[in-house]
């Protein structure tokens, strides 16, 4: 082997470009995983719709969004310190269990997903790494899997482990974030947090009776109200239930969020 | 020589007058009001309207304000949005004392300024108390939440979506919400009365 003067110099544009990448990535260990596009039977469907919905391909964090990486961010975006956020971002609860504005209370950890942030943090968090909120048919198309088939929906053991989870009690303290990939590589869609969509707005539906006699009844423009095709997948439909439920400055000890964003580097 | 003399001469005037106007805002002779952490104002969202003119949410702080959101193109329920605004409006005396109207599109792709100002002539909408505006599809989706406004974009390009009014005060807060549709609902004149202009 030798050295000629033109690798040299290759080797040290390799080395700036390095450095310059870490400098520029201060998220350098968040990843994100590669979900290629499909089709989507949705639970949640429009009698104006004509077929599965079509779902482009994105990439999705293959975790939720983690004590540690909130406070890193609210560290460096004051505006999002709790008693910083404006009420009409976030509601009184917002970050309520953390022991100050700037730091975790003793028992809790940086890995464990971060929760009781409002629809406008979680927004806020994932623009300002170059991403956004998944709709509710990113997420829903991704949930579906299981860790060995993309579409685990119709599966019994797949709904009796979903719903296991939601008898469980929600005082024990939450697990870290990880344990097993689905068939796309992405962790924690169920078993361990609720999580907000960007369009938590958008679905229509009263599944329970708590909406009765609301005054601001819905007014539908145009066909279309929204149906649930899939009224046993009770799995799918508690989550609509709950995300229905919410105002977009709600924040709940077990709701959390992750990111998506247009497909660039990920590589399946 | 001469030109580039003629040219500052020419410009020298317009350069006072910008200077003098500044010093004569309100934001240069004094600080503005903090506004309130529970004003829909906190969020930033810019505008163009019917008119093609540019604005930002905010710029209706001062004053108090009706919105809601629609799309240009909806035939059945956004009319009769129009209809409740215009009950309302009419109301509500002396002229001084009427909320200002802003109308926000749910469709940005369709709803550009001339499918706008086409809505605003077919409607007999004065552009001088009622703004049609739009923005994009991520400002659209962040003042509806800010506004609990729900809505859903259909395959065929119409929107389900919720129907409310709602009344701003002069700060940005929520004062009032109305989801009567067609006619002045009683209950939210009231409210809107009682709002100082």
């Amino acid at each position: 082997m030798f050295v000629s003067s033109g690798s040299v110099r290759h080797a040290a544009w390799m080395m700036l470009l390095i450095g310059t990448m870490q400098a520029l990535s201060t998220h350098a260990a968040v990843e994100y995983v590669a979900i290629p596009p499909g089709k989507l039977a949705s639970v949640l469907a429009s009698d104006a719709d004509t077929g599965p919905a079509v779902i482009p391909a994105f990439a999705m964090r293959a975790m939720p969004v983690t004590n540690g990486e909130y406070l890193a961010f609210v560290k460096s975006h004051r505006e999002w310190q709790r008693g910083k956020a404006p009420s009409s971002f976030a509601d009184g609860t917002y970050l309520h269990s953390w022991r100050s504005s700037l730091a975790l209370n003793v028992g809790m950890s940086a890995d464990q997903p971060v929760t009781n942030v409002s629809w406008f943090a979680a927004e806020a968090f994932c623009e300002n790494e170059g991403a956004r909120l998944p709709t509710w048919l990113e997420w829903e198309h991704v949930a579906a899997a299981d860790e060995k088939v993309f579409d685990a929906r119709s599966n019994p053991a797949w709904r009796a482990r979903i719903l296991s989870w939601y008898s469980q009690t929600s005082s024990a303290p939450l697990a870290p974030v990880g344990g097993e990939a689905n068939a796309y590589g992405v962790r924690n869609m169920h078993g361990l947090v609720w999580e907000w969509v960007d369009d938590f707005n958008a679905l229509l539906v009263s599944v329970d009776s708590r909406n009765q006699g609301d005054p601001d009844k819905l007014q539908f423009c145009g066909a279309g109200a929204i149906s649930l095709k899939d009224r046993d997948n009770y799995a799918v439909l508690m989550r609509i239930a709950l995300l229905s439920s919410l105002s977009a400055t709600s924040t709940t000890n077990n709701l959390g969020f992750r990111c998506v964003r247009p497909m660039t580097a990920e590589k399946k | 020589m001469k030109s580039t003399f003629n040219l500052r001469f020419r410009l020298m005037p317009g350069l006072m007058a910008t200077a003098l106007l500044l010093l004569l805002s309100p934001a240069w002779s004094a600080p503005a009001k903090t506004l309130p952490a529970n004003s829909v104002y906190q969020l930033s969202v810019p505008f163009t309207d019917q008119e093609g003119r540019a604005s930002t949410l905010a710029d209706w702080r001062g004053k108090p304000v009706m919105i809601t959101m629609f799309y240009s193109s909806c035939q059945f329920v956004c009319p009769r949005i129009v209809e409740a605004l215009k009950k309302t409006e009419a109301s509500l005396s002396p002229q001084t004392a009427k909320p200002t109207i802003l109308m926000v599109s749910f469709d940005p792709i369709r709803d550009d300024t001339a499918a706008l100002k086409a809505m605003a002539d077919e409607r007999h909408i004065d552009s001088k108390r009622w703004t049609l505006a739009r923005t994009d599809a991520r400002n659209v989706r962040k003042l509806a939440a800010m506004l609990g406004i729900q809505y859903r974009e259909l395959p065929s390009g119409e929107f389900n979506h919720s129907s409310v009014i709602i009344l701003l005060d002069a700060e940005g807060r929520v004062a009032g919400k109305t989801s009567m549709l067609g006619e002045a609902d009683p209950a939210f004149v009231k409210l809107a009365r009682q709002l100082k202009p």
